[in-house]
């Protein structure tokens, strides 16, 4: 491509559409039209005019707007793909397999394809961070091919343009003046907080440039924005753990090294209706139990610093807290959220040692779910020894009672019970309301008489060192997007020629009225020739024309 | 103007490369899992020290010099239990050759653990992790999870998943001190 050079002899480089000096149109297509096109300011855009090397090559295609548009429509649907089932975070299956076996047995054949296509961890799937890494790609490169031309234009702009850039305004005006005509616009439009420059014959009015720069300032805001989600990823930036803890346990805290929590005690209050919450009694009526508070009563610990993994003797109480929901356990940079509880879970049963027939008690025992201990002794010299303890008793397998978690949920007992009229031992196998006796017909059994539960509270850490960047990321966005929206470029030319005719120009990127009212104030106290809004004129006569073919 | 294309170039290339590599280096973040000290072959195994059912005191570290088979595992994991009778097979085997295995078992009741081993005549150390502070440290997801640790109390593998005995005798072998 080669430089084009202006009939005002000033050489602009190649794919320039006004002439950077006079501002005459440079293409055949734009002298020919009523108006010109003003974005840019008509300079040329890089990109689009050297396509040499595969860089350049590479560049150009993130250039272009259409490029950034598409890969934000992708990314929509992609988003919007990823909303249909949940993610497998949010699935109550933790493994490769059993993730896979919930999408197909809870969506059927939809889900075995949701899951096949790995929509099933899309936004952390390597397309959709390509993506969006595209998407900054393109937003700082097709800124800064935007940016750096308009910038160097409106730096370098002159006073005077040539009649046939000021005549294809859309604000336009041309007629006779007065010799102090000039000198009376200037100071009506420095009135009105104009920068005015004034250069021979003719005055540039200019007010508001930096709203251009709006666009560019909140796509730096995006970019920070889209760093601070890339830190996200790194370890030691973002945590978002959750951990079940239930009543009495103590454990180490997920992803927060050192730390301990323990749950004392898990509460969950309702409204009563009754004495104070009286107020709420006929909502409670209404909808049933309300809840007021989930409260976990926690002691957080810390090992010592020259400590182990596994030495727990040592701990040391950092501070008891309740966590409340939106009132987080905060300690170090973490925060420990209340989530989520599930209420009486089994922790011990009570059974009466019992002869079948007589029905009569030999004593009671009390088997801690959680800490089972061998043998059990009964006042009368009965013994009850705990030969096999199954918490979640799922079956038989070759004979052996099998457990299918750690958890107490379904707990089976094998026990031998040893009375002074059996000496000998019975044996029998115990679940929930049933009783086996495997080697014959026994006289004593265990007879339940209650059980004793505990609460498990769903507690959340986060810590998450990447807000403040996200922070100052949205609001250099927002800055930006007040900037371009809530203030406007306004330009006037102002030209006299040597017969004193006045040529008038006005030129806005938004608010075309607001232009208007300006120049009206200038027009008034200066005198100047009246000026018509030629995109209006354009859009009569097309629609004068339509109307015309109608009533033909 | 030729300095001038070259310069643009250049400073073209810089721009399109700093912003792949960023790319890149995020989806290899996302890929590593995002999980702080997340344990990899050839890592220097974090030292622990748990109690057995004795109530003997095992540290990682005191086995320095020898190869470590640590074992993570539940009673109410299937795989786990069948590994159990091959390792204790190869214990047998390469015990008195500088070989140690650790079976750290999570968070259950003494009661279990040693109703489980004693049923199985287990004579390697089993250790309860109780509060699950190995477990976090080693980023422990599936069980069973096998680390060998070799003689200099360096990681060199991690197996998650259920072994043969022709396996776990084979990485007894490869941790065995020279």
């Amino acid at each position: 491509m080669e430089n084009v050079q202006c009939q005002c002899g000033h050489t602009n480089p190649p794919g320039t559409k006004l002439c950077e000096s006079c501002g005459r149109s440079l293409t055949e297509k734009d002298q020919n039209s009523k108006l010109v096109d003003m974005r840019y300011e008509g300079t040329a855009r890089r990109s689009q005019t050297y396509n040499k090397s595969i860089i350049d090559k590479i560049w150009n295609f993130f250039s272009s707007v259409k490029v950034g548009v598409s890969i934000i429509v992708i990314l929509l649907v992609a988003a919007a793909i990823g909303t249909i089932l949940p993610q497998q975070a949010f699935v109550p299956a933790s493994t490769e397999a059993t993730i896979q076996a919930y999408y197909a047995d809870t969506y059927g054949s939809v889900g075995r394809v949701y899951h096949a296509l790995g929509f099933h961890d899309l936004y952390s799937s390597f397309w959709f961070i390509a993506l969006v890494g595209m998407l900054a790609i393109s937003l700082v490169i097709a800124s800064l091919d935007r940016f750096v031309p308009l910038y160097k234009s409106l730096k370098n702009q002159r006073v005077l343009r040539h009649p046939s850039f000021m005549d294809k305004q859309r604000i336009y005006g041309s007629g006779p003046g007065a010799e102090d005509t000039l000198e009376k616009a200037e100071t009506k439009l420095k009135e009105l907080k104009y920068n005015v420059r004034t250069d021979k014959n003719g005055l540039l009015a200019e007010k508001g440039r930096f709203s251009r720069w709006g666009p560019y300032v909140n796509h730096i805001g995006l970019i920070i924005f889209l760093f601070g989600v890339m830190l996200r990823m790194i370890p030691g930036f973002y945590i978002d753990e959750s951990l079940w803890l239930r009543e009495g346990e103590t454990r180490a805290i997920p992803e927060v090294p050192g730390y301990y929590l323990e749950n004392k005690n898990f509460k969950l209050e309702t409204y009563t209706g009754e004495g104070e919450d009286a107020r709420f009694e006929e909502a409670i009526d209404r909808v049933g139990t309300v809840v007021k508070n989930y409260q976990t009563d926690i002691v957080l610990y810390q090992e010592p610093e020259d400590s182990l993994p596994g030495a727990t003797d040592n701990l040391e109480v950092i501070q008891e807290y309740p966590i409340r929901v939106n009132q987080p356990l905060k300690f170090d940079g973490y925060a420990v959220y209340q989530m989520d509880y599930k209420l009486n879970e089994l922790k011990a049963m009570t059974f009466a040692l019992t002869n079948k027939e007589t029905e009569e008690s030999l004593g009671e025992l009390t088997i801690d779910l959680i800490n089972p201990v061998d043998t059990y002794e009964l006042e009368g010299g009965s013994t009850v020894e705990l030969l096999g303890y199954y918490p979640d008793f799922s079956g038989f397998e070759d004979g052996e009672p099998q457990t299918a978690t750690p958890l107490p949920n379904n707990p089976g007992f094998l026990v031998e019970l040893t009375t002074p009229e059996t000496p000998a031992g019975e044996t029998s196998f115990i679940t929930i309301q049933n009783t086996v006796e495997p080697l014959g017909e026994n006289q004593f059994k265990l007879t339940f008489q209650n059980a004793d539960t505990r609460n498990v509270s769903g507690l959340t850490v986060r810590k998450d060192s990447t807000l403040p960047i996200l922070g100052i990321g949205g609001l250099i966005f927002m800055i930006g997007v007040a900037q371009g929206m809530y203030f406007n470029h306004r330009r006037f030319w102002i030209q006299q020629k040597a017969d004193g005719t006045i040529l008038l120009a006005g030129h806005t990127n938004k608010n075309w009225f607001g232009l208007k009212k300006d120049l009206d104030r200038v027009v008034d106290s200066a005198k100047l020739p009246a000026y018509t809004d030629q995109q209006d004129e354009i859009d009569k006569a097309e629609k004068a024309e339509k109307e015309g073919e109608v009533s033909s | 103007m030729t300095v001038k294309k070259k310069k643009r170039s250049y400073i073209r290339a810089v721009i399109l490369l700093v912003m792949a590599g960023a790319i890149v280096f995020t989806i290899y973040n996302s890929f590593a899992g995002g999980k702080s000290e997340l344990l990899q072959v050839g890592d220097e195994a974090p030292d622990f020290t748990l109690v057995d059912l004795e109530g003997k005191k095992h540290q990682l570290s005191d086995y320095q010099g020898q190869g470590v088979f640590v074992n993570f595992w539940g009673t109410w994991c299937k795989p786990c239990e069948k590994e159990f009778p091959l390792m204790e097979n190869q214990y047998q085997v390469y015990k008195d050759q500088g070989v140690q295995i650790l079976a750290v078992n999570i968070a259950q009741s003494d009661y279990e653990v040693r109703q489980f081993a004693e049923q199985r005549d287990l004579t390697f150390p089993i250790v309860i992790d109780k509060t699950k502070s190995v477990m976090e440290a080693y980023n422990i997801r599936p069980l069973p999870t096998t680390l060998l640790v070799n003689p200099e109390g360096k990681i060199t593998k991690i197996i998650t998943g259920e072994m043969s005995e022709e396996d776990i005798a084979s990485y007894m072998e490869e941790i065995k001190p020279e």
